[in-house]
C-alpha cells in the first residue's frame, strides 16, 4: 500500500515539477525589457556599446533567436546535465556558487529546527495539560505574538539588546562549523532563535490543540484509569500521538527553512542560499536568481514528497486526495 | 408551492429577519471571545487610522529636518525621527493607508482569480479540475515568499507590481476552499433541484453553490490581509517592494537599520506596528472561525 502511495505522489509531481520549471524559465522573460541585454546584465542604455554583430552572436550563444518552447527545452536539459550558466558577475558556473552557500543553509536550518522543537514541544504540552491556567496564557500568548511578529523586526531587536547593547553576541557574519565551531555557534545562535521562534509559534499552538484531543480519547482515560504515572500518559501516549499528527507542521516548516529564510539571512549577513537570491538580484545576476528560485522550489516540493511519505507511513489510515 | 401562497413582503422580511438574526448571533459569539473582540477592535482602529490620516497625524511623513534626525520620543515628535528628521508617527499613520491599499489590491486580486478557478474546477470535475488544481500546486510549490520574491524581482517594485506577486500567492488558498465547498454542495439535493427547473449550470454554481462559501471565505480574507500586510512590508523591507520616500512600514525599518546603534527606538515603533496589526487580523480571522465552526469555539 505504501509502495503504491510513494509511486501514485510521485506520478503528481512530475506535473508540478514541469510547471515550477516553466515559471522559474518566465522569471527572466517577464523583465522589461530585451532578454538578452538583461542576461548579460547591460542596461538598455547601454546598448551601443554592444555592436549588431556582437549582439546577433550573443543572442544565438543565448539560444534566444529560437521559438520559446525550443528555448525552454534547451534550457532544462542543460539544467538536467548539471550546466545552469555561468554568473553575470563572477563569472562562475551557477551550479558551483549555488552549491558553495547551500551548506550554510542547511547547517542554519538544523539549528533553528532543533531550537524551534525545544520551545515548541514543552510549551505545547504544559499549556495542553495545564489549559486555562497562567502557564496556558503564556504559551498562547508567546504563540499568537510569535506568528504575528516580523521575524526581520524581532532579529533586529535581538541584535539591537545582544550585539548592541550587551555585546555577547555578534550580529552579522558566519565562520565554518568544522573549523571554528565556537564561532560557528555564536554566529548561529540569533538567527537560530529568530527562525526557531517562526517554527515555534505555529506548533505550540497545533501540539496544544492536538494535546487537547488526544487527552480526551478513551486509550488515555485507560491509561489513567490503569494507574499509569502521569509522566508515561503524557509522554508514551498522548504526546506520541499528537507529534504524528504535528509531523506534517514540521515538515512544510522544515522545508521552509531548508529553502533559506532570504530576510533572516540577509539580515545576520549568513551566507546560505537566501542571501545569494537577494544579492542576485541586487546586482541583476538574473542566471544566480533563476537557480537559487529553482533550487529553493525544488527542495520545497522534495520535501513535502518525504513528509506527505513519512505521515502515510506514520499514519497508514491517511489517502492520498 | 406553499410559498405561493404567502404575500411576497412576508418572505423578505423574515428572510431579512433571519439573516439580522444570524449577523447579531455572529456578533455575539466574537464578542463572546475577549480574543476576537481584541482583533476587532485592532483591526478598526487602524482601518480609521488608514481613512483619516491626513487628519491624524501631527506633521507632514515626508518633511524632511536634518537637524532633527534620529531624535526620541518627545512632545513634539510623539516615536521620535527617522534618519531624515520625518516624524516617526506620522510615517506610521500613513504607513497604515500604504499597508491597506496592498492588502486591499492583493487580496482582491487573489479572490478574482481564485474564487472562480476553485468554483470552476470543483464543478467541471475531470481534466479540467486536474488541470486547474495542478496550476494551483505548482503556485504552492513555491515556499512563503520566494515567488513574490521572484515575481517582484521580475516585474520590478512598485505597487501594482505588488498588487500581482502577493495577489497571484494567494490566488489557491481561495481556489481551494471554493474547490472544497463546490465538491462538497454538488451533490445536495437543492443542485439537483435546481437542475431539474433547468438552471443552468453558471446559475446553479454562482447563485446557489458559491454562497456556501463565504464563511470559510471571509476566515481567509480576515488572515490574507494580514499574510498581505506582512509580505508588503518583508519586500519592503529588503528594497523590492515600494520605492522610498514612501511611508510603508518596512521600508522605514530598512532605512534605520544602519542606525540601530544610534536610535534603537526609530526600528521599534514600526515594527511594533506592524506585529499589532497582524496580531489583529489574526484574532479576528481565529473569531471568525469560531463563529462559523462552533466546535473549534468549544475547544
Amino acid at each position: 500500500m505504501l509502495l503504491r502511495y510513494i509511486v501514485q505522489r510521485i506520478w503528481q509531481l512530475i506535473p508540478v515539477l514541469i510547471l515550477v520549471s516553466i515559471a522559474v524559465f518566465l522569471i527572466v522573460r517577464l523583465i522589461p525589457g530585451d532578454p538578452v541585454l538583461v542576461m548579460m546584465g547591460v542596461d538598455p542604455e547601454e546598448r551601443s556599446r554592444i555592436s549588431d554583430a556582437q549582439y546577433q552572436a550573443l543572442q544565438q550563444q543565448l539560444g534566444f533567436d529560437r521559438p520559446i518552447y525550443v528555448q525552454y527545452v534547451n534550457w532544462v536539459s542543460r539544467i538536467v546535465h548539471g550546466d545552469m550558466g555561468q554568473s553575470l558577475r563572477s563569472r562562475r558556473p551557477i551550479f558551483e556558487v549555488i552549491f558553495e552557500r547551500y551548506p550554510a543553509t542547511i547547517y542554519l536550518a538544523a539549528i533553528a529546527l532543533f531550537t524551534g522543537l525545544i520551545i515548541a514541544i514543552p510549551a505545547g504540552v504544559i499549556a495542553a495539560i495545564r489549559q486555562n491556567t497562567g502557564a496556558d496564557y503564556a504559551a498562547m500568548g508567546f504563540a499568537l505574538w510569535g506568528i504575528a511578529m516580523p521575524n526581520f523586526w524581532l532579529a533586529l531587536m535581538l541584535i539591537v539588546l545582544f550585539s548592541l547593547h550587551l555585546g555577547w553576541l555578534p550580529s552579522i557574519g558566519y565562520a565554518d562549523p568544522f573549523e571554528a565551531p565556537w564561532r560557528f555557534l555564536q554566529h548561529a545562535c540569533l538567527p537560530a532563535i529568530v527562525m526557531g521562534t517562526d517554527l515555534a509559534a505555529p506548533l505550540t499552538r497545533y501540539i496544544r490543540a492536538e494535546m487537547l484531543e488526544q487527552l480526551k480519547q478513551d486509550y488515555v482515560r485507560t491509561a489513567w484509569a490503569k494507574g499509569l504515572p502521569s509522566r508515561m500518559v503524557i509522554v508514551r501516549h498522548a504526546l506520541k500521538n499528537s507529534l504524528i499528527a504535528a509531523v506534517t507542521v514540521v515538515g512544510l516548516q522544515t522545508a521552509r527553512l531548508l529553502g533559506g529564510s532570504t530576510i533572516v539571512e540577509t539580515v545576520f549577513s549568513w551566507p546560505g542560499i537566501g542571501r545569494l537570491l537577494i544579492e542576485g538580484i541586487y546586482s541583476r545576476d538574473y542566471p544566480i536568481v533563476q537557480g537559487s528560485v529553482l533550487l529553493i522550489a525544488v527542495t520545497y516540493v522534495f520535501i513535502n514528497l518525504f513528509v506527505d511519505i513519512a505521515y502515510k507511513w506514520l499514519d497508514p489510515r491517511i489517502k492520498l486526495e | 408551492m406553499k410559498q405561493e401562497t404567502l404575500p411576497r413582503s412576508w418572505s423578505a422580511a423574515d428572510g431579512a429577519n433571519s439573516s439580522l438574526q444570524r449577523f447579531l448571533g455572529a456578533c455575539q459569539v466574537i464578542a463572546r471571545s475577549r480574543l476576537a473582540l481584541i482583533g476587532v477592535v485592532i483591526v478598526g482602529v487602524w482601518l480609521l487610522t488608514a481613512l483619516f490620516a491626513p487628519f491624524m497625524a501631527t506633521h507632514d511623513p515626508y518633511e524632511i529636518n536634518i537637524a532633527g534626525r534620529l531624535k526620541s520620543p518627545s512632545a513634539d515628535h510623539w516615536l521620535g525621527t527617522d534618519y531624515l528628521g520625518r516624524d516617526s508617527y506620522s510615517r506610521i499613520v500613513f504607513g497604515a493607508r500604504t499597508a491597506f491599499q496592498v492588502a486591499v489590491g492583493a487580496v482582491f486580486l487573489g479572490a478574482f482569480f481564485g474564487i472562480p478557478i476553485g468554483a470552476v474546477a470543483g464543478f467541471a470535475g475531470r481534466w479540467i479540475d486536474s488541470a486547474l488544481m495542478r496550476v494551483m500546486d505548482a503556485i504552492i510549490a513555491f515556499p512563503g515568499r520566494l515567488l513574490a520574491i521572484a515575481l517582484v524581482a521580475s516585474l520590478g517594485g512598485g505597487l501594482y507590481s505588488l498588487y500581482i506577486a502577493l495577489g497571484i500567492n494567494s490566488i489557491p488558498s481561495y481556489a481551494r476552499i471554493v474547490r472544497g465547498v463546490v465538491l462538497s454542495q454538488k451533490q445536495k439535493e437543492y443542485v439537483e433541484a435546481a437542475r431539474m427547473t433547468g438552471e443552468s449550470n453558471w446559475s446553479i454554481l454562482f447563485l446557489q453553490v458559491l454562497p456556501n462559501c463565504l464563511s470559510p471565505l471571509l476566515v481567509r480574507l480576515s488572515l490574507d490581509f494580514g499574510h498581505a500586510i506582512l509580505a508588503e512590508s518583508s519586500l519592503s523591507f529588503l528594497g523590492l517592494g515600494l520605492p522610498p520616500p514612501t511611508a510603508s512600514w518596512g521600508l522605514m525599518l530598512k532605512e534605520v537599520t544602519p542606525f540601530l546603534q544610534l536610535q534603537p527606538m526609530a526600528a521599534f515603533f514600526p515594527g511594533l506596528t506592524i506585529s499589532i496589526i497582524i496580531l489583529g487580523f489574526n484574532l479576528l480571522g481565529d473569531g471568525l472561525r469560531d463563529v462559523f465552526d462552533p466546535r473549534q469555539y468549544e475547544r
